[in-house]
Order: structure tokens, then sequence, then C-alpha cells
């Protein structure tokens, strides 16, 4: 059990991190020339981790799936990024961060880490301003704040509806900078596709470059996995088309344990789904309910109504709305965590209360805001987002209330890391939403790009050193060694056996089937005797996948479709681990909710006495099941409660 | 109110960027004005891919509207013929039962075609590397809050900050210019005292390696401004001007 050893430093919380910092190794300037780095991912972890590694000395190969950097996915988060700063005075501290961070994981996350990631939010918020990204400002100058999910504070600073933009354009230019620096090496359109252990640790990659199909190795000291997480397993999900779960995939199929993979978050507020052909669901972001106000009729006639085009919504009289989440949650009313929110409007539209043409749908209504603050100011808030919703739905949010519903947005789970961001593989590390390692079972909105950003800008340029400085006596290694050639040659074989498949049907059409079992068993609400089900149904899938697959074309060219079949063979498997450690997980918490488990009002209900653990799951091939091992999360210094949101 | 049309989708097809191209000229039925333009290519790629055929290569990635990797030119506008979108945001409700649409890839010198309609921009990011950031190492940074900047500079910065990267721009030009998208970037840090420091350098480098890359020059025809999903607006390009020849000046 030593390989779970969490290296969570000694001594009281708030001087963890200093201690730390005070006694770790480190690495001359000498000796950095010597030692190349591999990152793997752009985003807001990926790329800030490679321009502050490169800055520092280190040798950097960054791998950027997308044909730029920027196209990272992390820039499609709208809402913001949260901080300590306390700069609206309304009793913001680090330590309040770090207890509502946990508190909103519902105290399935490792204190440590949560109160580092607390205490390095601020250093995120100079370090940006002073990169030139353009963060929204009061009349003074001085920089604005707005409230989020999960918070009685404002301390969520943003940049229009477009934070995530400009935050990874940040790190984008801090990279590109070191690029030209010649202290990166970046290699765009390549997705990696395997990782190289030698003598056991992680020593280099294979990844494959998109244009030409050539299978190519890369070696290096160390393996930083930063790309993201599994979330379009679901198929439908506000994930990019490239986003996917293969890179964390072929580290646990190498021996990293993968951690929690069951939390899932669904985020509450997307457009809902409209046909069988959609390819993806957009988010709306969670700063809309600041001002915007959820609610579902009161009668169940008029939801039918409704829903067969006889009302509109603003037919509806104000006494026969049901505010329902202000209803059942005065103290935090529309701003609940996302998980609560997301669970209230399935249950809403269970019930027969749910608008739109599928009853699988909510309002989010705007005419108070519009109302009280005017419509000018709506429009500097929101407009972009209003705008995004029109061209989609060709209904204006200012006349009329958006319609919203639950969708898969963020994975909580993902590589087990120790507090070095360190996996269970020596020399393997994951940052960002890769690793598993701050929001427990659910993630507080504008938390994600805290996180990416902590990791990659003030975590990991610390931590990665404790390992690199026992390697400075190990010399470059050729790609030509063994381990490399074996690696290449069984992902050739594998590439060979998907493409000669000639079968009937198309990658996607698997995948939308994957889908439908995902979302249907292991989507919002879980019971055993549906995970069962998910499992199997899963594992007849993929059989037929693997003996029915049509894949045009060949290998050795860009090839669209074999790029989409070997991600898809990844999400089987990952699917059916989701599915089994939620299965495993014989309680609700978060986004994991067992429908056998919940209090009487339908909240989630926890059992911190079985299950106050990290479920880390063990590859043991292809036919065995994994072996599920437990960090136990002892809470020193926080006291687990009920998380109430209600008074 | 969306209902269910028939088109025929004519469509570039190029094998290798070396290859001769043609167009091929596909029919669909049924296509939903709810769906998305993509969706639409989508189904034409299922259909291919059922029809024994290789589906059409276009690049793509987050569909909503910001990660400016979707290109395409559609019936002769860059992102199709809609306002302030980009490709992806673009829906079928814009056409009509019985069109044809046609659509090509970004054509310009600058951005190579590397197969069917996808395209090559990493012009792009070698004018970012060129000296598009503020020259800052991570950590060391004072409070966020000890430079106030007025709103109105923050603000108008954000607004050039909104670029994508898209290469509408360039896709509209008649010259191939590239000059709106260096000149947004040009213009955010030149409007914020953390890139005033660099500001004059910053103007010639990237205009010199914009030079060096292959796009053509400016003659103020504004189809960029039309044309940029995300209204970056022409007089960045009189910022930019501003900023280089006061750093030529210098010289």
């Amino acid at each position: 059990m030593n390989k779970l050893d969490p290296k969570i430093p000694a001594g009281p919380l708030a001087e963890k991190w200093s201690n730390y910092k005070s006694n770790q190794k480190l690495v001359n300037p000498a000796n950095k020339r010597r030692l190349d780095i591999i990152v793997v991912g752009t985003g807001l972890a990926g790329a800030s981790a490679a321009a502050s590694l490169g800055e520092m000395g280190f040798q950097v190969h960054n791998f950027c799936i997308q044909d730029s950097p920027r196209r990272a996915h992390s820039i499609a988060a709208q809402g913001g990024i949260n901080a300590a700063k306390n700069y609206q005075n309304d009793g913001d501290s680090v330590y309040r961060l770090f207890y509502d961070t946990i508190k909103g994981g519902d105290y399935r996350a490792r204190e440590a880490n949560v109160y580092r990631l607390a205490e390095v939010s601020n250093n995120i918020i100079d370090q940006c301003v002073a990169q030139g990204v353009p963060f929204a400002r009061e009349y003074g100058g001085l920089l604005d704040n707005r409230s989020f999910g999960g918070a009685q504070v404002s301390r969520t600073f943003y940049a229009r509806g477009q934070t995530g933009q400009q935050l990874l354009l940040g790190a984008y230019s801090a990279l590109s900078r070191a690029i030209n620096k010649k202290q990166v090496t970046l290699h765009a359109r390549y997705e990696m596709v395997d990782l190289v252990l030698i003598d056991g640790r992680a020593r280099g990659i294979i990844a494959r470059n998109l244009i030409t199909g050539k299978l190519e190795r890369f070696a290096a000291h160390a393996v930083v996995i930063a790309t993201g997480g599994y979330g379009n397993t679901f198929f439908l999900s506000t994930m990019a088309m490239t986003s996917n779960g293969s890179a964390a995939w072929h580290c646990y199929k190498k021996g990293a344990m993968f951690g929690n993979p069951g939390m899932t978050q669904i985020h509450p507020t997307c457009i809902p789904v409209h046909g069988e052909f959609q390819s993806k669901l957009t988010l709306m972001s969670e700063s809309l309910r600041n001002d915007g106000r959820i609610w579902v009729p009161k009668k169940k006639e008029d939801a039918a109504a409704i829903r067969e085009g006889k009302l509109r919504p603003t037919d509806i009289k104000e006494e026969d709305r049901d505010y329902y989440l202000e209803r059942r949650y005065p103290a935090f009313g529309n701003l609940v965590p996302r998980d609560v929110a997301s669970r209230a409007a399935k249950e809403r539209c269970d019930a027969g209360f749910g608008v739109g043409t599928t009853g699988l749908a909510v309002y989010l209504d705007f005419a108070d805001a519009i109302e009280r603050l005017g419509k000018d100011v709506v429009e500097a808030r929101y407009g972009n987002l209003f705008q995004m919703y029109e061209k989609i739905i060709d209904h204006n949010p200012y006349e009329t209330p958006m319609m919203i519903y639950p969708a898969v947005h963020y994975t909580m789970g993902g590589i087990w890391v120790d507090y070095d961001l360190m996996s269970t593989i020596p020399g393997l590390f994951a940052i960002g939403e890769a690793n598993f390692s701050d929001h427990g079972a659910n993630r507080l909105g504008a938390s994600a790009l805290m996180q990416g950003l902590a990791d990659g800008y003030f975590v990991l340029p610390y931590t990665i050193q404790n390992y690199l400085a026992d390697q400075i006596n190990i010399p470059r290694f050729s790609t030509d060694r063994p381990e490399f050639e074996k690696a290449e040659k069984d992902l050739n074989d594998r590439i060979h056996k998907l493409m000669n498949i000639k079968g009937e049907h198309s990658v996607d059409y698997f995948h939308k089937k994957l889908g439908h079992i995902m979302w249907d068993n292991v989507g919002m609400g879980r019971e055993a005797k549906g995970l069962k089900k998910a499992i199997e149904e899963i594992a007849v899938l993929k059989k037929e996948f693997w003996s029915n697959v049509r894949i045009p074309g060949v290998a050795t060219t860009t090839n669209q479709e074999l790029e989409k079949a070997l991600r898809l063979a990844d999400y089987f498997e990952i699917g059916q681990l989701i599915a089994r450690d939620a299965l495993n997980r014989e309680e609700s918490c978060g986004g994991h909710f067992r429908l056998e488990h919940q209090t009487e009002e339908g909240e989630a209900l926890r059992h911190d006495e079985e299950f106050s653990y990290v479920a880390c799951w063990e590859y043991k091939g292809e036919e065995a099941a994994p072996v599920m091992h437990k960090e136990p999360l002892d809470y020193e210094f926080i006291v687990r409660e009920q998380r109430n949101y209600k008074s | 109110m969306d209902i269910d049309i028939n088109i025929k989708v004519k469509v570039w097809r190029q094998k290798g960027p070396k290859e001769k191209g043609r167009f091929e000229t596909y029919g669909l039925k049924n296509i939903s004005q709810g769906s998305s333009f993509l969706e639409m290519m989508d189904i034409l790629n299922e259909q291919l891919i059922n029809e024994g055929k290789e589906p059409v290569v276009f690049d793509h990635d987050c569909r909503e509207g910001i990660c400016g990797i979707c290109s395409l030119y559609i019936d002769g506008y860059p992102h199709g013929p809609d306002e302030d979108i980009t490709t992806c945001q673009l829906h079928m409700r814009k056409f009509n039962e019985g069109d044809t649409i046609t659509v090509e890839p970004w054509r310009s010198a600058g951005f190579p075609i590397i197969k069917d309609l996808m395209v090559d921009r990493t012009s792009f990011d070698k004018i970012i590397q060129a000296g598009g950031y503020v020259s800052v190492n991570t950590g060391g940074a004072p409070d966020a809050n000890s430079i106030p900047i007025p709103r109105h500079d923050a603000e108008a910065a954000m607004d050039s900050a909104a670029c994508i990267g898209c290469g509408a721009c360039v896709a509209a030009c008649k010259n191939g210019s590239a000059m709106l998208f260096v000149a947004a970037k040009v213009t955010q840090l030149a409007l914020l005292p953390q890139g005033r420091a660099e500001a004059k350098k910053r103007a010639k480098s990237m205009v010199a390696k914009m030079d060096e890359l292959g796009f053509g020059n400016c003659t103020n025809t504004g189809a960029c401004e039309v044309e940029c999903p995300k209204n970056i607006a022409i007089t960045d390009i009189a910022r930019l001007n501003y900023e280089f020849l006061n750093a030529k000046i210098r010289d």
C-alpha cells in the first residue's frame, strides 16, 4: 500500500505548503538544461506548466491535439475564476475558500491539496493581470467580482462571459514567449497514444502525427499529463469534440491508479437536447444564476400545455410558477452548487413539470432582473451568452425565458496523484482536470480555471523538482530502445486491426449508443441494478464495435474517423470503470447520487464511516476486473457535516 | 418555425497539399433546420461512410464559437451567411428547401490547404510568438489591484482581446492580409499599462513576422471587419499603424 502514500507534509494546515517549499529539493540551472519534460496538453494547466517549466530552464516538449495551443477547451470556460482576495470586503479568506471547496466537494477531497489551492489562488490573479488579461473592472479602475454557486461571498473574477478564453490566451502568450525563446518545443496536431516506461519510470510517449498518421517517439525525464477530463464518454457533453480520456487511460493501463472515476459533474444550465443528430451540448454559464431565476409551472396541466405549444411561458402567472430552488434552498436560492441544482431540475422534470417539446427542460428567467436593473445592465453582463442562446434556439431570451437542462460537464475523478501531483508511476505527473485531487465529489463553479492554473503556474514547477533532483545524472534516453519499439509495434497492430474490421457502422453510431447507456444508467440518478446493466451492455457494445466498425480510408494520412475510433475504444473501458466505481460507492455524495442512499427530503446521504476514502483503481489486464485500493481521507482540520444550503 | 429541408452541398475535396482539388456535389434529405451547419456536415459524413466513401475532412472542436478552429467559406462568406458567428454556430434555418450550398476552405497564401477543408494556420501562432505577449515570468507579479486601470480602457482592451484567431479576416481579404489579427493583439496590449513597456517593439516584430510569412498588405477595404465573428473593429488597424509608425520614427 506504500504506493498510495499521499506524501502530505506534516504541520498545521496553513503552514504545510510553505514548509514544503522551504525544504524541497531543487535543481540547479546547469542541470535543468540537461533535463527534458514532456507536457501533454495546452489548456490552462498544460500551457501554464509548459511555459513556467520552460522559463525555469528545463527543456520542454509540449503536445497539442489541435492546430494551435490557443484552441484547448479551457477556452470555452465562461463564468470566472475564484480567488480569496477579499477585494469586496465581504469576509472572504484563504480559509473560507478552502472550506467552501471542501464542503462543495461533499468532503471527498484531500484537505492539504485544497488548502494549497486556496492559498495560491491569489497569485493566479496577480499573474494574469501582469500578462494583460483584461478582467472586468469597477469605475475606479480596480477589479470587479461576481458571485458563483456554493459561496456566500463574491470572489469570482471574470472577463465578460469569456473568462476561460482570456486566461487561456494569457497562458498561451506566456507559452508563445517560451517557444520564441526556444525554452519550449511545440508539437501541434499530435495526439499522445501511449506512455512509455523504462525500468518502471515514465520516460516518454508515443504520439500520432495527425497530419501524416505516423507514430512518433519522444523521450524525456518526466511526463506531465494535462489532457483534461473524460466526460465525452457520454457522447453528448459540453466538452469539445476532440477532448478525450485516452491519454489518462493509457497511463492507467501502464500502471497509474485512477482515482474516483465515478465522480462526474452534470452541469445544471445547458441548452437542452433537441434531436438525434445533435453532436454536443452548449453550456450556459453558471454566472447566469446570479440574476436569472429558475422555475417550472406549479400545475402539471400548465406544463403539459407548454409542451404541446398551447401556452407560452410568459402566459403563466407569477403565482402559478414554482421557483423550486428558492423554495427548497432559501439560504442559497438559485446559487446552490451544481450537483444540487441539477438534481432538483431532474426531480421536477421526472415529476412531470418539465417544459420544452421534450419535457426535459426548465426555465431560467431574466424578466425580474431586466425590470430591476434595466435591459442595458443585463446585456452588459450576459450579452454574449444571450446571443449564443438565440443563435442556437432562435428565441430571444430578453423576451422569453431561456430553457435549460443539465448536461455532462466535468470529471472530478482522474489520475490519482500525491501532494507532488505525481501518480503511482514515478516520473508521471497529472495536472488540472486530468488528476483527481481537489474537487472531491463535486466541483464548485469557477474552480476549474483556478485549479488548472494553480497546478501549472504555482504547484508543479516546485513539486516536479523534488523528483527531478534525483534524475540529474540520468542521460537522455534513445528512442531506439526496445521499450519504445514495443509500444509502437503494439499500437501499429491495434490500428491495423481497427482498419481491417471493415464493418457496417460508423464510429459515431457506436459512440451514440454508449452515450445512451451512460446517460440512462450512470447519469444523475444511479442505482445498483442500472449500473450492473450498464457494465454488461457496454461489454456487448464493445465487442460489436471491435467486429463491426467501419473506418474508411488509410491510416497513413489525416484520418479523423480513425482518431475517433481509437478514442472510442478507450471510452468503452472508461465507461465501465465509471460504472464500477459508482457501483462500489454505496452512498451519495456530490455529483454521485445513488437512489438507494438519500435523505427523506431527497438530498444526498453520505456514509462517512464506510466511504471516507478515495477509490483508487488498479488495472489488471484486458480480461481481469480492476482492483480497488483505498486512500483514507482522514480529516484533521474540518468536521464533516451534512451539506446544508437551506439555512 | 424550423422544418426539415432537402439540400445539395458542393464541397471542395483535395487529397493533400500538393494534389489537385475539385468540387463534389452531394444530396442530403430531411435536414432539420434546427441542426447546426456542422451537424449537417456530420450527417453528410455519416452518409458518405455508409456509402463506402471517404468522409470530408474539416476542422472543428468546441462547437460553441470560441476555440476558433472551425473555418469554412460558405456560399462566398467566411463562417457563412449570418452575422457575428463562427461556422459552428451557423444553423440550417439560414438555408431553404432546394438550396445548393457551396463549401470551400479558407483560401490564402498564408493558410495552405492540408486536406479537403482543413488548412494550416500555424502562421498565426508564429506571429504571436514574435511578440504578442507581455514579457513576464511566472511568479513575482505585483498585487493585481496595484495598478488601477480605467474601466473604459479595460473594456476596450477586452473588445480586442475577444479575437479567436480563426483567420476569417485573412480569408475575407482580397490581399490575404493578417492586419486585423495582428492589430487586435497589439491594441489589447497597448491599451493596458502592463503592455505599454514593449508596445513599440511588439508592433514592429509582429508586423515583420507577418510580412515574412507571406500575408498581404492592408488597403483598407474593411472586408475583415465585416466578416469578423467577434466584431474586432478596423480602428484597431489604425492603432497598429500608429504604434508601428511611432516605433519606426524613433528608430
